[in-house]
């Protein structure tokens, strides 16, 4: 089967549809675009999760796509995800471009074998003679009151394994750019949804009333097809105080509360975390000579560690105050107290001013 | 390459007329918009099944993973040779537990919708596979249970108000607001801590069961999943260790026709029954009409008696539907038809019972008209008495500090600190 290479344009990187071809769409619609343009222009790519073919996902993901493609490229599974990760691998050996949806990230678990084990080293192992060209879709973080099974954050235990990519989008016009060019990568990649931020951005404060995606700028998605090149970070805001380093939810939850202090802060929203965009990473904080990790993640080990290494081995003599980082605790994610574990403005708040008193 | 013994001559000679390969994806029967009917369902009489011995051996007993044990008939007598002669006092006791089952269910899935907690699951319909297995364990076996077996804990007289702690979260549950609401644990009752993690549960089950063997215990152990969990590979390793360590174990497959929007056929029901997958593994297996309490009572109490006699574990398909969604979040009318529900063959599991208890003539209308109401009244008075313990997400709940308790059982320094910075700061900010 061939048209299953990625297509490397780049003229698409950017932007340049008339307005006509743009439409408000939340991260939900956005993702549904992205596997709706290139399953429209990849007939390698094939769908496949609980839950995601007639009734198009639990949240709606894939709504419309076996209606439109069939049921030999979008299709419900059964419940068990070592199979579907294990049965992913075997379609990508024949020719296959799977996007298989792992219902929670809290749910990959049984996975793990075929994704650390397989998916990640098929390439190595073969020196490239098969690789696993899959790209997993899960939702991911808390925030919904969805107790420990439905609110965790797992993205440290990806990046910690050699030969998977991991992919975090913020917006709804970054995830249909990346989930785009997620599916065209010859490597498996492991791309987590915020589902929090799935119908609106979240400011952190959970008491106000929830907001929809209309009206933010980010929301206008082209129609068609448009890359968000992996490894590249984005400025979500520029600024010379200190550097935030975020990614997913906690974007636009740093993004309110510097607003709220009113502190010059620039904020690189990571988008991919590996391959990271050190550069960006490095320019800012030797810029800034300030950093800030935010994740809502559990700390020990989480991808923070990572971070805080990378930016003391490559910018300790721009630093200015230690580096500091904001994370979820070293608890399971807990039901009636989500709010108080969710990292939410008033410790980025304490966090900043700390790092700003140096 | 002479030595090449692979040939693929047989493909090339065939011609090239071979048929394209076809991938085959199950559908279900009924879709939004159709008339149900399952006239076609193959539901043999009540009494016809034969009741092998406890101790028999699973290859001698293969046809029961295919037929349906029913005791039941149409009339609502007991017949056959699976009929569990129960006193007049479990009858009633069952038809109770099942009736507050139902009425539990009812209110918290109403509080869900007023917003006092953040998700519920009903069982509804499904209450005899719970209630007639508890009634036939002893009160001391283990349970291993999936998020829709409530139905054992108020069996088991587990008080209702601690229930409604948990699915509030408040100041007076016992799991500390942990929890998603239902992920109950009652170690006193004999009920597993609940796990949002489908079909964990199964091997553990088998593990504790070998443990009381290892031990001379007396006491068996019993597992619930539903049929879309038996995919899982936990299903699997379960099954195996049961076999090889002649686990004394139950494991209860419920299948209810759906997993949220897939039905059984994405777990295999296409190809044979879910109690037929013990014949692979070389253990007895079970298919049950689970409508019927009296046949969920007989096949629990035969198994347990046969896992009591060191014969080994027994897989038991109850055969059921789910007649709600499957949980708050979910509209079972955008995937299955809406009438599947009423024209079920299998009938409702407590109007079941309740015609077996009149025929008896040990109950009647009027009776049960006054313990439905009783047990409405119940419920809604331990509602409110839960609900002086707060509601989810009004401040009533655990203290804050407590979420760093249980990780451990000492508090390493690195939570310790977590501990403090997170009460320092939200002092700071005057909160
Ligand atoms: C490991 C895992 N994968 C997926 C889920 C999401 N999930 C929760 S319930 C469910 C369906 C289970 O159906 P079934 O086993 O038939 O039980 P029923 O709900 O019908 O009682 C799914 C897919 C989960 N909880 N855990
Ligand atoms: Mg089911």
């Amino acid at each position: 089967m061939e048209g299953g290479g990625p297509v490397t344009g780049t003229m698409s990187e950017t932007m340049t549809q008339a307005s006509g071809d743009v439409a408000q769409m939340n991260m939900i619609q956005a993702i549904n675009s992205a596997l709706d343009v290139m399953m429209g222009r990849d007939p390698d790519v094939v769908v496949m999760g609980e839950d995601v073919g007639y009734f198009g996902g639990v949240f709606r993901a894939t709504a419309g796509l076996q209606q439109k493609y069939g049921k030999n490229r979008v299709f419900d599974t059964p419940i068990t995800e070592c199979g579907i990760i294990g049965v992913a691998v075997g379609m990508g050996a024949y020719g296959l471009r799977p996007v298989p949806e792992i219902q929670f990230a809290d749910y990959i678990y049984p996975a793990l074998d075929q994704l650390v084990s397989e998916a990640a080293r098929l390439r190595y192992r073969s020196a490239g003679e098969f690789i696993s060209p899959m790209t997993v879709r899960s939702p991911f973080g808390g925030g919904i009151f969805g107790g420990q099974t439905h609110s965790q954050s797992p993205e440290g235990i990806f990046t910690h394994v050699s030969g998977v990519k991991t992919v975090i989008p913020s917006t709804p016009y970054d995830a249909k750019g990346l989930l785009i060019a997620a599916i065209e990568d010859n490597d498996p990649v492991i791309f987590f949804e915020p589902k929090r931020i799935y119908n609106g951005p979240f400011d952190g404060h959970y008491d106000t009333p929830a907001r929809s995606w209309a009206g933010h700028e980010a929301a206008q998605v082209p129609k068609g097809y448009y890359r968000v090149p992996l490894g590249e970070a984005r400025v979500a805001r520029a600024g010379g105080a200190l550097t935030v380093l975020c990614y997913g939810t906690m974007v636009h939850v740093v993004e309110n509360t510097v607003a709220e202090m009113g502190v010059d802060a620039e904020i690189l929203d990571l988008r991919t975390l590996v391959p990271l965009d050190i550069e960006a990473i490095e320019r800012s904080v030797k810029k800034t000579g300030r950093c800030l990790i935010v994740h809502e993640a559990t700390r020990t080990s989480g991808f923070g560690a990572e971070l805080s290494a990378q930016v003391q081995e490559r910018c300790f003599y721009h630093l200015e105050a230690p580096i500091e980082r904001v994370t979820g605790f070293d608890t399971p994610y807990p039901h009636s107290l989500e709010w108080a574990y969710f990292p939410g403005p008033v410790r980025i708040r304490e966090a900043i001013n700390k790092i700003m008193k140096d | 390459m002479s030595d090449r013994i692979d040939s693929d001559a047989g493909r090339q000679e065939a011609g090239r007329n071979l048929p394209p390969l076809r991938l085959h994806v199950p559908e279900p029967k009924f879709r939004p918009g159709d008339t149900a009917d399952f006239s076609d369902f193959d539901i043999p009489p009540a009494g016809a099944q034969a009741r092998p011995d406890e101790v028999a051996q699973p290859g001698e007993m293969r046809d029961l993973a295919y037929g349906l044990v029913r005791v039941l008939d149409e009339a609502g007598v007991a017949v056959g040779p699976w009929d569990p002669k129960l006193p007049a006092e479990t009858l009633l006791r069952m038809l109770r537990a099942m009736a507050l089952t139902r009425a539990f269910d009812a209110r918290m899935f109403r509080a869900q919708r007023q917003g006092k907690t953040s998700f519920y699951m009903k069982s509804t319909g499904e209450e005899a596979v719970s209630i007639g297995a508890a009634a036939a364990l002893a009160s001391d076996d283990m349970c291993f249970p999936s998020y829709r077996q409530q139905g054992i804990l108020i069996a088991r007289g587990w008080p209702i108000v601690d229930m409604m702690n948990q699915i509030y979260s408040n100041k007076g549950d016992r799991l500390k607001g942990r929890q998603l609401p239902i992920m109950y644990s009652a170690r006193e009752a004999g009920f597993f801590s609940i796990s949002g993690n489908l079909t964990t549960q199964y091997p553990q089950a088998v593990g504790w069961a070998m443990a009381s063997a290892a031990r001379g215990d007396t006491r068996i152990a019993a597992t619930w999943c539903g049929e879309g969990s038996t995919a899982e590979g936990d299903f699997h390793s379960a099954c195996t260790f049961a076999s090889v360590y002649r686990a004394p174990v139950i494991m209860n497959v419920v299948n209810n026709q759906w997993a949220i929007s897939s039905f059984s056929g994405f777990a295999g029901a296409e190809a044979t029954t879910f109690a037929a997958r013990a014949i692979g593994y070389g253990i007895a297996g079970l298919r049950v009409d689970g409508n019927d309490a009296l046949a969920v009572y007989a096949a629990t109490r035969w198994a347990a008696d046969r896992a009591r006699a060191n014969a080994g574990p027994t897989l038991i398909e109850h055969f059921t539907y789910r007649v709600e969604g499957h949980s708050t979040s979910d509209d079972p009318s955008a995937y299955r038809s809406a009438d599947e529900a009423s024209h079920w063959p299998l009938g409702d599991p407590i109007a079941r019972l309740k015609k077996h208890c009149i025929a008896l003539g040990i109950w009647d209308e009027e009776r049960h008209a006054a313990m439905d109401k009783e047990l409405a009244e119940m419920v809604h008075d331990a509602a409110r008495e839960a609900e002086k313990n707060g509601i989810l997400g009004h401040g009533l709940h655990h203290p804050m500090e407590s979420m760093f308790e249980d990780v451990f059982e000492e508090m390493p320094w690195h939570l310790k600190e977590q501990q403090q910075k997170m009460l320092e700061e939200w002092k700071a900010a005057g909160l």
